[in-house]
């Protein structure tokens, strides 16, 4: 068991800065150039985690705790997700609405640090990300009961159960990608690119951090992603475990496993590229529309459909 | 000797003793406290006045949640408004205190006319005050009257719940008051009002129509919202806790009025499951409020000031007052592991339980209900992270903050205490689930032995195998663990330089407290997404010396307050109107005087004759 679950912690931590190097990858590629490597983050993450580290005199003991609490909280939720652990084990740890408190957990700390250097950057980052996730958070709720409305339970262990897919669990998976732009810092929302203060809202929190720190922050990002993705892609396309397959099947299953989050990936880097990013104001037309479809996700799953 | 039969005074029932331990969790703390922030505040013949009405208010409670007696209750019920409309003019040099109780004291007398009504109309029933005989008594009664008096009732306890719009004294009353007081009040008194509700309308009046659950939830959900935006609306630290108070509220009355709604459709595992939501939220609650209240006051004794805006830095100051109203915010944003995020997702799991178990139309409204409740809990975290941030982070703004220095040591045990109860009640949350199962099954009629109540085990079982878990103790660790190996990992790998150097500054001259981000500032994207509802008020006006030169700025912003505009003035208009027209029959002349006592005297020998 704790062989399993410390698999799954490696495997999240070791994955997931390649999700974000893939999407840097095709932006680049549809740009026409050639682009960094996919490697590039862990070679930024190695670059953070051997410099120094420059913390604010005006920040207080808030500051320097804030990336362990992000991290671990992250990783927490990466934990409830079934993927190595069984689905059985997993459960315990808590459910689907379980996971949105874990992240706001999180986020409170974030947004503190934000106000704590004293920077008007920094506030204003965690102005904006207070604002942006207390409108995303009814949304996750209400994707998150709607498609557990289909299994009769919150729990994430549903997913491994999923089979088929219904019109209700592709509206909330919809509504869910939506929020997952917003959750992952993308752009119709936030752009990692830039470090435009007009614009910033992720990055100008975490402006103050540095070296090591920032490296755990970074590395909590990745994660987060990561478990955005691979729930919508649960959602979107289910799959069943090889019952008692041969070593082909096996590889079969595994290369579909990640190649559905590459899919993801892939989409959210299409729409980096295509779309413009949106005033901060219209974010709430944005996530009002994602709160549509997440209403409508709702009657669909109680229609059964 | 049969009056003095304690029995038939005094009901003891789980209900009862619940409520007694939640006003005893609260006011022990408070009372302590209160040792602290008193000293150098008034004078001694004061002091001793504050302690002497402490103890009656705590009586008055204590009595109103243990009475088997419909007149005895309203008694105490009264008594402790008055005790309390005293406690909240204390000030009395302060204008603001006088006018806070004048609000207060005629709102919770339309509440108690309310109140009144709805219990004559049970008197008349049962013709008895005894609540046994009144419970008997309302089960045979036809359903308009039940109707009725569930109205009446709602309307009386929500005006001291604060339900919106019959809210707008609390955010008044509750912050003019001393602050041990303030966190009494809000800790503790209004919850009362729920006491009332549960003991009146589900475990007297019993099942009713559908409509009654689904309005208090409707009721609810508005309360919420309401209170969450005015909160982050709010500059004053005490106010922006009493609005937090209000939308709290409307947290423990969706779980109360869930368990009104699956009565009323006959679910009664759920009818339990959420009235233990909404207990719960209840004594978190009164756990988190109160500590956030003493905090408030110590930040108040300390600095002078209730604006966040004048405050900042405060964590260096005060590091002990921050600890604890850093957990007191975490509470309330329902963060893990704290005590808050346990009830909150008690009570979305109810929402989602009823949307699984009930049927047609309702489910969709229980969706929303759920989906407004997410947006609660997100406001709120907002509104929290700005509470605390802008009041202890970064650099103090003004001299205020900069002289501060940390409270004394009873008024650090008092917040230390119910900071303790905040994780305690988090952690153990499988063993006060049970306890708070066997309270609402009492108080709902229902026996629950045949119901699995213990967050481990809890399986909410509609296909079988697919339980739902929560489990604080293991996620606790799980965290601890990560964040252990996190820092492990950040000690040993890689340099561990680290310099202590100026915020970045853009590469000018030098960062002040001025340049910080302000609460004002920080609510500003709120202020216009729920422009709407908020119709902000802003003016700017330039000062200048000469046409050239501009002194400087005048900048006005402010919101409406729209239920005080748009429905307490204009009926208070119209009430002074009509006074001013009735003046005109009391021109103060003998001879009419005595006509009207004759023609009185008449109509009453007509009355009586017809009838």
């Amino acid at each position: 068991m704790t062989k399993l679950i410390i698999a799954q912690l490696i495997l999240f931590i070791v994955i997931s800065p390649a999700i974000s190097g893939l999407i840097t990858k095709v932006k680049n590629n549809i740009r026409m150039r050639k682009g960094q490597s996919i490697l590039q983050p862990y070679y930024n993450l190695m670059k953070l985690f051997l410099k120094g580290e420059v913390v604010s005199e005006t920040a207080s003991w808030i500051f320097r705790v804030t990336p362990f609490v992000v991290l671990s909280s992250t990783l927490a939720a990466a934990l409830l997700i079934p993927v190595f652990i069984l689905p059985a084990s997993a459960k315990y740890l808590g459910d689907l609405l379980a996971m949105v408190f874990i992240f706001s957990l999180g986020r409170f700390f974030m947004a503190l640090s934000g106000l704590d250097t004293g920077s008007s950057f920094g506030g204003m980052g965690s102005s904006r990300e207070m604002f942006i996730s207390s409108l995303v958070e009814p949304v996750v709720c209400m994707a998150a009961l709607s498609i557990s409305l289909q299994f009769g339970s919150t729990s994430t262990s549903a997913f491994s159960g999923m089979h088929t897919v219904s019109v209700g669990a592709i509206i909330a998976a919809a509504s869910l990608y939506l929020v997952a732009l917003a959750e992952t810092s993308r752009i119709p929302i936030d752009n990692q690119e830039t470090h435009l203060e007009l614009t910033m809202i992720h990055e100008a929190m975490a402006l103050e951090y540095s070296g090591k720190s920032l490296a755990l922050i970074e590395l909590a990002s990745y994660i987060k992603q990561m478990i955005w993705f691979f729930l919508i892609a649960a959602i979107i396309f289910p799959i069943n475990a090889p019952a008692h397959g041969g070593l082909a099947q096996t590889i079969l299953w595994l290369s579909w496993y990640v190649g559905r989050i590459i899919i993801i990936a892939v989409t959210v880097a299409l729409i980096e590229v295509l779309v413009a990013k949106m005033r901060l104001f219209r974010v709430a037309d944005y996530l009002g529309f994602a709160f549509v479809l997440a209403i409508i996700s709702t009657i669909f799953a109680i229609l059964g459909v | 000797m049969a009056y003095l039969n304690l029995s038939k005074i005094f009901i003891f029932d789980p209900l009862s003793i619940f409520f007694l331990a939640v006003i005893v969790i609260v006011s022990l703390p408070s009372a302590v406290y209160s040792i602290g922030y008193l000293r150098g505040e008034t004078t001694v013949r004061k002091t001793f006045l504050a302690w002497i009405l402490l103890a009656f208010f705590i009586v008055s409670m204590g009595l109103v949640v243990s009475v088997r007696n419909i007149f005895l209750f309203l008694v105490a019920w009264e008594i402790m408004s008055l005790v309390s409309y005293f406690l909240v003019i204390f000030d009395t040099k302060s204008e603001k205190s006088i006018q806070a109780g004048t609000i207060y004291i005629i709102m919770t007398h339309i509440g108690t006319a309310f109140l009144v009504a709805a219990f004559m109309m049970m008197y008349k029933c049962a013709h008895s005050f005894d609540f046994m005989v009144v419970k008997n008594a309302c089960l045979s009664m036809p359903t308009h009257e039940r109707s009725i008096i569930f109205t009446f009732l709602l309307i009386g306890f929500g005006t001291k719940a604060g339900i919106v719009p019959l809210h707008i004294w609390l955010p008044y009353a509750h912050p003019q008051a001393p602050s041990h007081i303030s966190s009494i009040m809000s800790g503790v008194m209004i919850k009362t009002a729920v006491y009332g509700m549960i003991r009146f309308i589900i475990y007297i009046l019993g099942p009713g129509d559908r409509w009654w659950g689904i309005s208090i939830l409707a009721f609810a959900v508005i309360t919420c919202l309401v209170g969450v935006i005015y909160a982050l609306m709010e500059r004053d630290i005490k106010k922006l806790l009493a609005y937090s108070s209000v939308e709290n509220m409307g947290i423990i009355l969706l779980g109360v009025g869930l368990s009104i709604y699956f009565l009323s459709v006959n679910i009664p595992y759920l009818a339990v499951f959420s009235m233990v939501a909404g207990l719960y939220h209840l004594i978190n609650h009164a756990i988190f409020k109160a500590l956030l209240f003493l905090c408030a006051g110590s930040v108040y004794k300390a600095t002078g000031t209730r604006n966040i805006e004048k405050l900042g830095g405060l964590i260096k100051k005060m590091p002990q007052t921050a600890v604890y109203f850093l957990i007191g915010a975490m509470a309330i944003s329902a963060l893990p592991l704290l005590n808050g995020f346990v009830s909150e997702w008690l009570t979305l799991q109810a929402f989602f339980m009823g949307v699984v178990n009930a049927s047609g139309a309702s489910r969709i409204f229980l969706i929303v209900c759920a989906g407004a409740l997410a947006l609660t809990l997100g406001l709120a975290s907002a509104c929290f992270v700005r509470a605390f941030g802008i009041t202890f982070l970064a650099k103090g703004r003004t001299h205020h903050s900069l002289n501060a220095k940390e409270v004394s040591l009873s008024m650090r045990s008092g917040m230390f205490f119910l900071s303790g109860l905040c994780i305690i009640f988090g952690l153990g949350a499988a063993y006060i689930i049970k306890i708070l199962a066997s309270v609402a099954g009492e108080a709902a009629g229902i026996n629950i032995s045949a119901m699995k109540f213990s967050l481990n085990n809890f399986a909410l079982t509609l296909q079988p195998g697919r339980g739902v878990y929560l489990s604080t103790p293991i996620l606790a660790g799980v965290l601890a663990i990560l964040a252990i190996t996190a820092f492990a990992t950040y000690k040993m790998i890689g340099r561990g330089r680290r310099v202590v150097y100026n915020t970045w500054d853009c590469g000018y001259y030098k960062l002040d407290s001025r340049n910080e981000y302000t609460a004002t500032a920080f609510s500003k994207p709120f202020r216009i997404v729920f422009s709407f509802f908020l119709l902000p008020f802003r003016k700017t006006q330039k000062i200048r010396d000469s046409f050239y030169h501009v002194k400087s700025f005048n900048y006005e912003t402010r919101t409406t307050k729209i239920f005080i505009k748009y429905v307490y003035e204009p009926a208070l208009s119209l009430i002074i109107r009509l006074a001013k027209f009735m003046r005109k029959i009391q021109p103060g002349s003998i001879h009419l005087y005595l006509s009207y006592i004759f023609a009185a005297l008449l109509l009453l020998i007509f009355f009586v004759n017809k009838f």
